[in-house]
């Protein structure tokens, strides 16, 4: 029943980005996040042999991820005085003496609410752009999140202006589709 | 008179900041005449937008590049 096939050689190309976004809103440090990446990649190869092929390859190395990213916390905070809980009712010293309350989370606020759906929606988008084709997904990224001037992905990818807006183009008309269906009505 | 298919491309450049004013004064001129573009237009717009809210980074091809490398090194 192995109706997922393992393949390293394909891994950084079609998960390094996924795995690093959903390390880096948990850890918050870009360096960080790409260690562990690297580390997931490392561990997943070395414990390839026990990749049964029940779930997806992404849905496997994520979970290795997860583990990676509890390990991080744990080594961060098993150096000594890390680890009790220290609290600041208050930072400014000006405010000294002013009732607490005041400080206290609004409970009506939906602000919260946007930072975990953004996070969500990131990942959507995320599915979105590993279904397109190696090429598009390239200039779109380069473009669209790195904001990369069009000389640059030009000179890189050594292809010339028109050729890159009509990946764009191809690339933005199936990422409207796809958010179509995954996300909410475009 | 601008055609359907340099309409899409001059929308496309607009999401980027990257069209001139008088590409941006055919654009408007053309989407008030064609009902398709101008649907384009505005999913087009909402992409962006959804794609500005969602804080998305990503690794260079250098940084993707160093870790293949690493990989394929360690076994």
């Amino acid at each position: 029943m192995t109706s997922n096939k393992i393949n390293p050689e394909k891994w950084v190309g079609n998960y390094a980005d996924y795995l690093y976004n959903y390390a880096v809103v948990r850890v918050s440090d870009a360096e960080i996040a790409k260690d562990l990446v690297q580390e997931t990649f490392l561990a997943g190869l070395k414990s390839a042999i026990n990749y049964q092929g029940i779930a997806s390859e992404r849905t496997w190395l994520i979970a290795i991820l997860k583990r990676k990213v509890i390990d991080h916390y744990r080594k961060i905070n098993s150096k000594k005085g890390k680890a009790e809980v220290r609290m600041n009712y208050s930072n400014q010293t000006d405010a000294e003496g002013d009732w607490l309350e005041e400080q206290v989370a609004d409970p009506l606020s939906l602000l919260e609410n946007d930072n975990i759906e953004n996070e969500e929606l990131g990942f959507a988008i995320q599915e979105c752009i590993a279904q397109l084709p190696q090429k598009q997904s390239d200039v779109f990224t380069m473009k669209t999140i790195k904001g990369l001037s069009t000389e640059d992905i030009c000179n890189e990818l050594d292809i010339n202006p028109s050729n890159l807006w009509v990946m764009i183009h191809r690339a933005r008309t199936s990422l409207m589709g796809c958010l179509n269906e995954n996300w909410f009505e475009l | 008179m601008m055609n359907c298919e340099e309409a899409a491309k001059v929308c496309n450049k607009l999401q980027y900041k990257e069209a001139s004013l008088w590409e941006k004064i055919q654009l408007k001129f053309h989407l008030l005449i064609c009902k398709a573009c101008a649907t384009f237009s505005k999913k087009n717009n909402r992409l962006t937008t959804l794609m500005d809210k969602a804080p998305l980074q990503c690794l260079s091809i250098q940084e993707k590049k160093i870790m293949e490398e690493s990989l394929k090194t360690e076994p």
